[in-house]
């Protein structure tokens, strides 16, 4: 492992690419434009059980976006990249805490308020 | 550095302790990359506000009265077609081919602007029948979180003219390449992005 003799100004394994190929960005388009029609398509149909829809639409999206970060980010499980999966685990972390964190909260808020009537009924 | 030294560097039997430094490229790109996931969960506070604000609508216009699903899926197209040309743009800056990193680059500003002049147009629609951002709960967490995405967006095609600039005058020095790099990030994060403004604003509507 002789990386003295490298250019100058260069770090060692500056050379190395983590960028797919041009096949792999045409997969993953491939994949999202599948996962895009298939939301578009279950939002609008009446096939599927119509309190079901919002847990598929979930569904697509999370897929597409593993899709995104997979094919077109070139997220994986190579030994320079331990660290980008560690933030990332942590950013998913912190997102669900915010978003299903402020949904639970407030719903529960909403449960608990007294109606609006009679709130009307004591300010009078 | 020979290939099979590379091979060596890279190959699971050298330990981790003994490879050296990592490459300035995937340095810069775990500097970024945090950046990214920071700006991701500013977008997870304003969507979390839209899901909790989405159904008051104060007697106003709803989301599905408002939007135009056609009008999103050519949206979507857009962004998603940019993302690979902006992929097919990275490959050619990492072979130094200027011919091709200016046109996949100029295809990527086009779609990216369409996109915009799109989400515009859709603004100025809402904005004439009275759909403001002041009607309604609703209506000022979707302006929030939909601009929010769309002011991203500008950002993104402004710094790609720079880059295109700088290609021109300082040409692919390693430090202009690892710029793109994180352009390409940037631009790709603003696609997953997308699809959750797609999914919860505009195919969740109700």
């Amino acid at each position: 492992m002789n990386t003295q003799t490298e250019a100058q100004g260069q770090s060692p394994g500056a050379n190395i690419h983590t960028h797919g190929t041009r096949q792999s960005y045409l997969i993953g388009l491939g994949y999202a434009v599948v996962l895009t029609l298939a939301s578009f398509w279950a939002s609008s149909t009446d096939v599927i059980y119509a309190h079901g829809v919002p847990i598929l639409l979930g569904v697509l999206a999370i897929a597409q976006m593993g899709v995104h970060l997979v094919f077109f980010l070139h997220i994986s499980s190579a030994p320079d990249q331990t660290n980008n999966i560690l933030a990332l685990a942590l950013g998913i972390f912190v997102v669900g805490l915010i978003v299903f964190g402020s949904m639970i909260i407030v719903a529960h808020l909403n449960h608990n308020m007294m109606p609006m009537d009679r709130l009307l009924q004591i300010q009078r | 550095m020979s290939a099979t030294e590379q091979a060596l560097v890279n190959s699971d039997t050298v330990p981790l302790s003994l490879r050296g430094p990592a490459a300035t490229r995937v340095v810069a790109g775990y500097g970024f990359w945090l950046f990214l996931l920071s700006d991701i969960v500013i977008f997870a506070a304003l969507f979390a506000a839209y899901a909790v604000l989405s159904g008051e609508t104060a007697w106003g216009p709803t989301g599905v009265a408002l939007f135009d699903k056609k009008h999103v899926l050519i949206e979507t197209a857009c962004l998603l077609t940019s993302s690979v040309t902006c992929g097919f743009g990275s490959l050619a800056v990492q072979s130094a081919d200027r011919s091709s990193t200016y046109f996949w680059m100029a295809i990527t500003f086009i779609l990216g602007a369409s996109f915009l002049s799109l989400e515009v147009t859709e603004f100025r629609h809402m904005l004439a029948i009275g759909a403001r951002p002041s009607r309604s709960a609703f209506l000022s967490a979707f302006f929030t979180l939909v601009g929010t995405h769309g002011l991203h967006v500008s950002i993104g095609l402004a710094w790609l003219v720079v880059m295109l600039l700088q290609v021109a005058t300082l040409g692919f020095q390693p430090m202009v390449s690892r710029r793109f790099f994180c352009f390409g990030l940037f631009w790709h994060a603003l696609d997953i992005v997308w699809i959750g403004v797609f999914t919860i604003v505009y195919l969740g509507a109700h």
